[in-house]
């Protein structure tokens, strides 16, 4: 499903993405885990082109990102995104949150969308919060609607960008769980996350960055219990 | 002091009213069209300000460094008598008004427009665009509301200055508020009188406006 050959990003003179390759299959669920500033959210933000590509290639689905002519936001409507800090619209209700995307980029009608919605928010177990705003849940709720809101657009890869990072401790769990169940579902997924927890038991695959490239993967069992590169097993010793 | 002021003839405005009414007629004209036109050059202009087009925002900039550098009351007399002589043509005393009012509120109003479009954070343009929404469809459904919304205070701000530079249109012969007041004034001496009813109309009006927005701002934040 992802192709990614000799990525490189800079910020300027500042070179963040130093050549990253890989493949990522579909149904497979991908952790990025490193230190910060080796590059995971940017690597991230490039399989969407949040962040544009200074080098290389992404392959997403056969389209390649890296061509100025291909048609982003047709990409982005296949490519979901979940924020660390949710960014949900403050002025929606948590409902309206899910309908504005695939009524105005879908074009499906209001009644399908909220049918859709409602569907979704039962699915991350917060359908009795659909009329009330963003502001009034907690930040384990406001995440779920986070995913929610992307799985509106019926996306076939789902980005997660250190999703629990600013959540408190108890709420983690919450977020983690639906993550899980969508894994379990056959979303292909990509998450940057700190939770080796997660990593470790849904993740098929453990990327380790630093420094701008991936320094090793492979998967979760063999990456947590007998890391390959010093690198890694000075951030596992670390953290671990 | 007291006694001083008692002695004015206060009862005498009621006979110059009419006159005043005209006056706040052209005021409140001058005022609702110009600011509705400024509101329109100040979204547009806001926008050319965070436009990534150079030559937009170039135009954007000049426009509005020209008019908040430069004085209103020397806005006026240019438009009104300087600007016939390049042109060739003469402009109604209140159509030229109108054009003042417009485009000074408009500088100042693209100002307001670009920081609370560039106060709403950036993740609100990103979750947007990340859902497939186009760059316009993310303005208008995501940024806009959100700016609109903390525009509020200080475009009140705006319209009562606008409001109040509208009697400087005096001296380009507007017959509005000021300048019936100054007409009065000058033939029947009663300066007092006359100018003390002016500055309470003014009051009136931005009093009114003041309580308008309070109950917008109310209405508008819906949680």
């Amino acid at each position: 499903m992802i192709t990614v050959k000799d990525l490189h990003k800079s910020f300027g003179d500042h070179e963040v993405l130093k050549g990253i390759n890989c493949e990522i299959a579909d149904e497979e669920v991908v952790c990025v885990i490193g230190p910060s500033g080796s590059g995971k959210s940017t690597f991230l933000r490039c399989l969407n082109l949040l962040e544009a590509i200074t080098n290389g290639e992404v392959v997403i689905d056969g389209d390649n990102l890296a061509d100025p002519k291909v048609n982003i936001n047709k990409i982005r409507t296949e490519v979901g995104m979940v924020f660390q800090h949710f960014n949900l619209f403050p002025h929606k209700s948590v409902i309206e949150n899910l309908m504005l995307a695939p009524m105005k980029v879908r074009k499906i009608s209001n009644k399908e969308a909220r049918k859709r919605g409602m569907d979704l928010l039962e699915k991350v177990g917060l359908a009795e919060k659909a009329e009330q705003y963003p502001s009034q849940l907690s930040g384990g709720q406001q995440q779920r609607v986070a995913i929610a809101r992307s799985l509106a657009m019926e996306p076939k890869l789902m980005l997660f960008d250190e999703p629990t990072s600013a959540l408190d401790p108890e709420l983690v769990g919450e977020v983690l769980e639906v993550m899980k169940r969508l894994a379990m579902d056959g979303m292909t997924m990509v998450v940057v996350t700190h939770e080796m927890g997660f990593a470790r038991e849904v993740g098929d695959r453990v990327f380790f960055m630093d420094e701008g490239v991936i320094m090793e993967e492979g998967d979760p069992n063999q990456i947590f219990t007998d890391p390959q590169s010093k690198r890694t097993k000075e951030f596992l010793n670390k953290i671990l | 002091m007291l006694e001083r002021f008692s002695r004015f003839n206060w009862a005498s405005v009621i006979d110059f009213l009419p006159n005043l009414g005209t006056g706040l007629y052209y005021t409140l004209l001058i005022s609702v069209v110009g600011l509705l036109i400024g509101f329109i050059l100040g979204g547009i202009f806001g926008l050319g300000r965070i436009s990534k087009n150079k030559f937009f925002y170039a135009v954007s900039s000049i426009y509005i460094e020209v008019i908040r550098g430069t004085p209103v009351l020397v806005q006026a007399i240019w438009i009104y008598f300087a600007l016939p002589l390049i042109t060739g043509y003469n402009m109604a005393s209140v159509v030229a008004g109108i054009v003042v009012i417009s485009i000074n509120s408009g500088a100042y109003i693209a100002e307001i427009v670009r920081g609370a479009v560039q106060s709403i954070d950036k993740g609100q343009h990103e979750a947007g665009r990340s859902l497939g929404l186009n760059q316009s469809q993310t303005m208008k459904y995501i940024i806009w509301p959100q700016a609109f919304k903390r525009m509020i205070p200080p475009l009140g701000n705006q319209f009562i200055i606008s409001i109040k530079d509208t009697s400087l249109l005096s001296v380009i012969l507007v017959p509005e508020l000021m300048f019936q007041g100054r007409l009065i004034a000058s033939n029947h001496f009663n300066a007092v009188e006359i100018y003390t009813t002016v500055a309470v109309f003014y009051l009136a009006i931005t009093l009114s406006l003041s309580y308008i927005l309070r109950y917008v701002e109310r209405r508008l934040d819906v949680q």
